[in-house]
């Protein structure tokens, strides 16, 4: 049977804990296949906990650039800052990720697809990490017209298009019944002021051809996260983000709108 | 920086390679708007288009004009635009581009900052709120100091310069302040936080700052000497090369005279690719030495380069 409810993750970073509740959440809104962005780690404790619960749970996976960058063991994490502080604390994250994660992992990292494609309410939804056309492109509510997200969906054949890696939810209807949705991401707050984390519930729209995206918020245990990643001698730069909802590293990619719905 | 050329190998060593590598544009990202042409209020040492107030080479674009291009450039799905001149403030109708431009998309202007009124960044501001899409502001300034600024960009620019940084943040702007690498590498970090520290002292807390490479064209030339004979991007080059870093690959730049292919080369006659966007389509010949910069520090017009990165 052709699923008619689908649960969509973004970036994972690591946060096994809120990916857990996530699972739980999404099977009890009924959602009947499970799927997950890309980013699995980086920023937060443990990376190899992560991957036994998206196995498990059957999480049909898309690579995104830091899977690609720690299955192939790179140099960095391949998001482009320039700002030294940004860099400092994108390699120490980068670093702790890449000791921490084994081999079998990256491995299976390696392996996975740049997109995937489903058939649902009758509609064509494209999943990817950056962007149908580049994993690490940014695609960011304030600085994407909507003349170029319709170009997208003709060019990619899609008539809903799903994204993560910029890490901030958002979504728009595009011409004729199309739409762009960056799904959020488990790993970290949305740069809100709330703790909670988001990822998107896809629905059929009942007897019409169509397909509903709703963004669910979502609480987990972010104290115990913060704990684990205090005690692997994360930065408390990382920590205060989980506790307080506030980014507070990598902000230079930020474009003016966004950056200024934030504390830093 | 190397400035160790002299001016007579830099004239023969300036001139166009025969032939280059042809970048393909992928799809047109960002349209540039090049509203005040060559017409700028200051005379900074290291315009690479030699800008300046008696310099009307390329001239300004109408109001209609802009929304003609901009119509056009909607067709082809253009995910962003920017303004650039000259000195985009000089243009009476800059708001009304502005506005006209952020009911379709996203917008950056390129501005040395001394020209702002309270009017227009009232205007501005209401524009950029009504809007779901962001209005940047790029301002230039070139050192962190008078004494290291107004050197290149002329006496009194860095006070000017900042006030209007001032006002801009006044206005709840958050402007990228923009820098041609002038001093030498190895101070690059110095320097960048001397940068911070000055916009720390006009009360911004939130600092944005991009590093442009010198580009060694226009009035350029007469300060560094040019580029060299090695300064030519070939074939080889680009092997393994992430095209999507060169301008020319997901750009194009509209001036007076037409559709030419990035903002760094509308000086040269065979940057213009035609009347119309359409012929602005084909792919462009790597041929000048400028594009030798393009290449190595790659997107370095862009809002967010890897001039940090690839630079050695």
């Amino acid at each position: 049977m052709r699923p008619e409810r689908v649960a969509v993750f973004g970036g994972i970073y690591s946060n096994h804990l809120a990916l857990e509740a996530a699972l739980e959440d999404a099977g009890a809104r009924g959602a009947q296949a499970l799927y997950c962005l890309g980013d699995l780690g980086g920023f937060g404790p443990h990376p190899d906990r992560v991957f036994p619960l998206l196995r498990e749970a059957d999480v049909k996976v898309v690579q995104g650039n830091y899977d690609h960058a720690i299955g192939q063991g790179l140099a960095d994490c391949q998001c482009g800052y320039t700002d030294p502080r940004d860099n400092h604390f994108a390699r120490i994250s980068y670093e702790y990720t890449l000791r921490n994660t084994s081999d079998r992992w990256r491995s299976w990292m390696r392996e996975l697809p740049p997109e995937r494609r489903i058939l649902l309410g009758g509609k064509r939804v494209l999943m990817c990490h950056g962007s149908p056309r580049r994993t690490n492109e940014f695609l960011w509510e304030s600085t994407t017209s909507s003349d170029f997200l319709d170009w997208l969906t003709r060019e990619y054949e899609a008539d809903v298009i799903l994204a993560t890696h910029t890490g901030l939810y958002w979504r728009r209807e595009l011409q004729g019944g199309r739409a762009f949705a960056n799904v959020g991401v488990l790993g970290r707050p949305a740069n809100d002021g709330r703790t909670e984390v988001e990822y998107a519930l896809l629905s059929a729209s009942g007897d019409r051809p169509g397909v509903d995206v709703e963004i669910v918020s979502l609480g987990y245990d972010h104290e115990r996260l913060a704990r684990e990643m205090q005690d692997e001698d994360l930065p408390a730069e990382f920590v205060e983000t989980i506790l307080t909802g506030w980014w507070t590293t990598c902000l230079e990619a930020l474009p003016a709108k966004e950056r200024r719905r934030g504390r830093h | 920086m190397n400035s160790a050329s002299s001016p007579a190998i830099s004239a023969e060593a300036s001139r166009l390679a025969d032939s280059g590598p042809a970048i393909a544009l992928e799809h047109l990202d960002a349209l540039w708007l090049q509203v005040t042409g060559t017409v700028c209020n200051l005379r900074c040492a290291h315009c690479f288009i030699s800008c300046a107030p008696d310099n009307d080479t390329l001239g300004f674009l109408s109001l209609e004009t802009v929304i003609g291009w901009l119509e056009l450039a909607r067709r082809h799905g253009v995910k962003e635009y920017y303004v650039t001149g000259g000195e985009p403030f000089m243009h009476s109708d800059l708001p009304g581009m502005l506005e006209a431009i952020l009911r379709c998309g996203p917008v950056t202007v390129l501005t040395n900052g001394t020209l702002f009124t309270e009017p227009v960044l009232t205007r501005l501001a209401a524009a950029e709120a009504a809007s779901d899409y962001s209005l940047e502001l790029r301002v230039s300034i070139d050192g962190p100091s008078p004494e290291t600024n107004d050197p290149i960009r002329g006496e009194g620019t860095f006070e000017r310069a900042m006030e209007g940084i001032r006002k801009l943040l006044g206005h709840g702007f958050l402007p990228i302040l923009t820098a041609a690498r002038v001093w030498d590498l190895a101070d690059e970090e110095t320097v960048r936080e001397q940068f911070f520290a000055a916009l720390r002292d006009v009360g911004c807390e939130r600092p944005r700052l991009k590093i442009l490479p010198s580009l060694r064209i226009g009035r350029e030339t007469l300060r560094t000497g040019g580029y060299d004979r090695h300064h030519l991007v070939t074939e080889e080059m680009l092997d393994s090369y992430d095209r999507a870093q060169l301008l020319c690959s997901n750009s194009r730049i509209v001036t007076s005279r037409g559709a030419h292919v990035c903002p760094i080369l509308v000086d040269h006659p065979d940057s213009l690719m035609g009347p119309t966007l359409e012929d602005a389509f084909r792919p462009f010949e790597l041929r000048h030495r400028a594009c030798f910069t393009c290449w190595h520090h790659g997107a370095i017009c862009s809002n967010h380069g890897d001039i940090g990165r690839n630079a050695t």
